[in-house]
C-alpha cells in the first residue's frame, strides 16, 4: 500500500509538471504585450484526480478488463436471414427524411459521406493492411476533378462523377505503384507526404485551381438533367418542382442530397463486401496478415496491394466529387491532414475489417459532435484521445469482426 | 555574378541554422526509431511544447526584470528541456508502452492519436491563436564580402542556434559514446533482447530515449520561438514531418545520420525558397521525403533493416 501511495504522489507531481505550463499559468495577449493569468486551482484539481486515480487504479482497470472481452464480435460472413433485416434498414434509411427536419438530414448527408470514405478507407487499411495517411488526397483530386470540370468546361455532376472516380484511381495507381513496396510505416509516412503535397500544390497552383479560395459555385446535381433550383439557370429550361408540377422548396434538395448519399455508401458498401469473398479480397486480408507467406505461394504482392489502393482512391475520389457538388464550393483547407485523421479514426473505432463497426463508427463520430456543440473544442481532443484508448485497449475495433480459425490444444 | 559568394554565404548561413532545428528534432525520432523500431509521430508536438514552455518562463520572469540575457536564456532552455522531459516519459508511458508488441500500425495509430491529443490540449490550455513571443535579441552581425556592395546579415538569435545545437551535438555524442547510459542505449539499439539478457534495465534505457529526445525538441522549439517571434499550438506537425525527412534522409536510427540530415534538409529548403519559390519550399521538402523513402529508404548513413520472417 505504501508502495502505492508513492507511485500516486510521483504521478500527481509529474501531473503537475504536464499540467502548469499548459493550464496553470495562461498567457494573455494584451496588445504587444504577453502577461500572465495563474490558474493554480485548476492544477490542485488535476494532481488530486491523477493521485486518486492512480490509488484507485486496480478497481477502476476491472471494467475496462471486462470490455476487453465482453463486447460482442461479428461473425466473419453474414449468416443467411437478415436479408430481411438489411431490407427494412435501407427502407427504413429512404423513407424517414420526408418526415424529418432539414438539418437531421442534413447531418444525416454529412454521416453518409463518411460512411462512404470510411469505408472506401477500410478496404485500404482494413482489408489490406496498408496505413494510408494521405487518404484525404484522393478526396481533394475528386473534389477539384468536378470543380476543374465545371470550371473549365462546364460539365455537369454525373458527367463528371466517373471522371472523378476514374481521375482518383489514376492518382492512387500512380502513386502507389512505387511506393507500395515499402514496408508498413514508411508507407503511412509516405502517403502522408503525398497528401500533403497535393493539397500544397492545389494551394500554389494559383491560376488552375483558384488557390487558396478554391472554387465556387459548383452546381449541385441535377435529377435527370432536371435542375432543382427554384429558376432554371438557362433561359426556357426545366427545373424539377416545374416537371413535377410542385411548389419550390429547399427541402428537395437537401433530401435529394441525402437519397444521394445513402446510395453512394449502400453501393461502396455493397462493392466492397463484394470484393472481400472475391479472390482479390482473400489476398487482400492474407497479404495483410503475412507478407512473406503469400510471396512463397506465389501471389504478387505489389499487385494486389496496389488493387486495394487504387479501389480505395477511387471511392475517395466519388466522395471528393458528391462532396463538391454538396458544398457548392472546394479549397485546400477542406483537406487536412485533419480530415485523413478523422476518417482513420473512424475506421479504427469501429474494427479495422469490419464494415458493421465502421458505419457505426461513422454515425457516432459525426453525430456526437453535433449533438453536443457545446463541448466543439474539446471535439479533436476526444478524437485524439480515442485513438489511443482504442489502440491501448481493445485495437481490433468495437465491433470486430470474427474470423473462423482453428486453436491447437494445449 | 560578383555578388554571388555573399549570396550563397547568406542562404548557407540562413540553411545551417534552420538545418540545425530540424537535427535538434531529428535525434529523437532517429533514437526512438533506433531502439524500439516506432515512428514518433507526436515527436514534433513535443517541440511545439517545448517552445510555449520557454515562452511561459519568459513571461514568468519577466523580460523588463532586468535579469542579465545569457541566464534567461538559460533559464528557459532548462525549464522546458525539463518539462517536455516529463512529457516524452509520459508519453511513452500513457501511449507507448501499452503497444508495444503490437504491429507496427497499432503503434503508429497511437501516436497520431497523441499528436492530435497534444495539439489540441496546448490549443484548449493557451489558445489556439498565434501567441508572440517578445524580442530578445535585435540586430546581428552584417559584413560586406567582396566588396559587391551586397551585405550578408546573421542575426544574433540565428547565431545562437547554431552555437548551441553545436554544443549541444558534441556533448550528446560524448554522451552517448562514454556514460553508462549511453553504452546501455547502444546496445539495446543492437539488440534489444540480447540487452535485457545482459541485465540492462531496457524500460529504463526506453524511457530515458523519450526524455533525452524530448529536451534537444524542445530546445529547438525555444530557439525558434526566440528567433521567429511568434508560436502558435499546430507549429510542431509541418515541423516534425520535416525533420522525420531529416531522419529518414541521414538514415534513420543513427544519430550522425540525423544531424548530417538535418542540416542538409535545413540547405535544401532555404536554397529552394531562395532560387524556386518559397511557396514551394514545402513540397521540396515532402517530395524529398518521398524520393528518399523510395530509392534509398536506408538513407545515407543508415544500416539496411532486412525482414525475418
Amino acid at each position: 500500500m505504501g508502495n502505492n501511495i508513492k507511485h500516486a504522489a510521483i504521478s500527481a507531481l509529474l501531473t503537475a509538471v504536464l499540467v502548469m505550463p499548459v493550464f496553470g499559468l495562461e498567457l494573455i495577449r494584451q496588445g504587444a504585450r504577453t502577461l500572465m493569468q495563474p490558474n493554480w486551482s485548476f492544477v490542485f484539481i488535476a494532481m488530486a484526480v491523477v493521485f486518486v486515480g492512480q490509488l484507485c487504479r486496480p478497481w477502476l482497470m476491472i471494467p475496462f478488463k471486462a470490455m476487453k472481452r465482453g463486447l460482442p464480435t461479428l461473425p466473419a460472413a453474414p449468416t443467411g436471414g437478415n436479408k430481411f433485416i438489411i431490407f427494412v434498414l435501407v427502407a427504413a434509411a429512404v423513407i424517414w427524411p420526408f418526415f424529418s427536419g432539414r438539418s437531421s438530414v442534413d447531418i444525416a448527408t454529412l454521416v453518409l459521406i463518411y460512411v462512404m470514405l470510411a469505408l472506401g478507407l477500410n478496404i485500404v487499411v482494413g482489408f489490406a493492411g496498408l496505413l494510408d495517411l494521405g487518404f484525404v488526397g484522393f478526396y481533394a483530386v475528386g473534389a477539384y476533378t468536378y470543380a476543374l470540370l465545371y470550371q473549365w468546361a462546364g460539365w455537369g455532376f454525373w458527367e463528371a462523377l466517373p471522371v472523378a472516380g476514374a481521375m482518383a484511381a489514376l492518382f492512387g495507381f500512380i502513386l502507389g505503384f512505387p511506393v507500395l513496396r515499402l514496408r508498413g510505416d514508411y508507407l503511412a509516412i509516405v502517403t502522408l507526404g503525398f497528401g500533403e503535397i497535393i493539397r500544397l500544390l492545389l494551394i500554389n497552383l494559383n491560376q488552375f485551381t483558384g488557390g487558396p479560395d478554391g472554387i465556387s459555385g459548383i452546381p449541385k446535381p441535377t435529377v435527370f438533367g432536371l435542375e432543382m433550383t427554384r429558376r432554371a439557370s438557362e433561359e426556357g429550361g426545366e427545373t424539377f418542382h416545374q416537371f413535377m408540377g410542385w411548389t419550390f422548396q429547399n427541402q428537395h434538395m437537401v433530401i435529394y442530397l441525402y437519397l444521394m448519399a445513402l446510395m453512394f455508401a449502400l453501393v461502396t458498401l455493397f462493392v466492397s463486401t463484394r470484393l472481400i469473398r472475391m479472390p482479390v479480397g482473400r489476398a487482400w486480408e492474407a497479404l495483410r496478415e503475412d507478407e512473406i507467406a503469400c510471396r512463397s505461394l506465389g501471389l504478387n504482392p505489389t499487385r494486389i496491394k496496389l488493387s486495394a489502393f487504387t479501389l480505395g482512391a477511387m471511392f475517395a475520389g466519388f466522395g471528393g466529387a458528391f462532396f463538391a457538388a454538396r458544398q457548392g464550393l472546394v479549397n485546400p483547407e477542406s483537406f487536412t491532414f485533419i480530415e485523413s485523421a478523422l476518417i482513420l479514426a473512424i475506421v479504427v473505432l469501429g474494427g479495422m475489417g469490419s464494415q458493421v463497426g465502421v458505419i457505426l463508427a461513422a454515425i457516432l463520430i459525426t453525430v456526437v459532435p453535433e449533438l453536443a456543440r457545446e463541448f466543439a473544442e474539446y471535439r479533436m481532443l476526444i478524437f485524439g484521445l480515442v485513438m489511443v484508448l482504442m489502440m491501448v485497449w481493445r485495437p481490433q475495433g468495437l465491433l470486430p469482426m470474427k474470423r473462423p480459425h482453428v486453436e491447437l490444444e494445449k | 555574378m560578383s555578388d554571388l559568394i555573399p549570396q550563397l554565404t547568406q542562404q548557407v548561413f540562413n540553411g545551417l541554422s534552420l538545418g540545425a532545428i530540424y537535427a535538434l528534432i531529428a535525434i529523437g525520432y532517429t533514437m526512438v526509431y533506433g531502439i524500439i523500431g516506432m515512428i514518433n509521430f507526436a515527436h514534433g508536438e513535443i517541440y511545439m511544447i517545448g517552445a510555449y514552455v520557454g515562452l511561459v518562463t519568459l513571461t514568468a520572469f519577466g523580460t523588463a526584470s532586468g535579469m542579465p540575457l545569457p541566464l534567461l536564456i538559460a533559464g528557459m532552455l532548462v525549464v522546458a528541456m525539463a518539462v517536455t522531459g516529463v512529457y516524452g516519459y509520459t508519453l511513452e508511458r500513457v501511449a507507448y508502452r501499452p503497444v508495444r508488441g503490437s504491429p507496427r500500425l497499432v503503434a503508429l495509430i497511437s501516436a497520431i492519436g497523441m499528436s492530435i491529443f497534444l495539439q489540441n490540449w496546448m490549443a484548449l490550455g493557451q489558445g489556439a491563436r498565434d501567441m508572440a513571443v517578445p524580442a530578445l535579441f535585435s540586430g546581428g552581425i552584417n559584413f560586406e564580402l567582396g566588396g559587391s556592395g551586397f551585405g550578408v546579415t546573421m542575426p544574433y538569435s540565428r547565431i545562437l542556434i547554431i552555437v548551441v545545437t553545436v554544443v549541444l551535438m558534441i556533448g550528446l555524442t560524448l554522451f552517448i559514446r562514454h556514460s553508462r547510459m549511453g553504452r546501455a542505449s547502444r546496445a539495446c539499439s543492437q539488440d534489444m533482447h540480447m540487452a535485457n539478457l545482459l541485465g540492462i534495465d531496457t524500460n529504463k534505457v526506453i524511457s530515458f530515449t523519450f526524455v533525452l529526445g524530448a529536451m534537444l525538441a524542445a530546445v529547438g522549439g525555444v530557439l525558434i520561438a526566440i528567433t521567429i517571434g511568434k508560436l502558435n499550438p499546430f507549429i510542431g506537425f509541418i515541423v516534425g514531418i520535416k525533420a522525420f525527412t531529416a531522419a529518414v534522409l541521414g538514415g534513420i536510427g543513427s544519430i550522425p545520420g540525423a544531424m548530417l540530415g538535418g542540416v542538409l534538409l535545413g540547405l535544401a529548403e532555404t536554397f529552394a525558397a531562395a532560387y524556386i519559390s518559397s511557396q514551394y519550399k514545402d513540397i521540396v521538402a515532402f517530395s524529398l521525403l518521398v524520393l528518399i523513402l523510395l530509392f534509398r529508404p536506408t538513407g545515407l548513413l543508415g544500416k539496411p533493416e532486412v525482414e525475418k520472417v
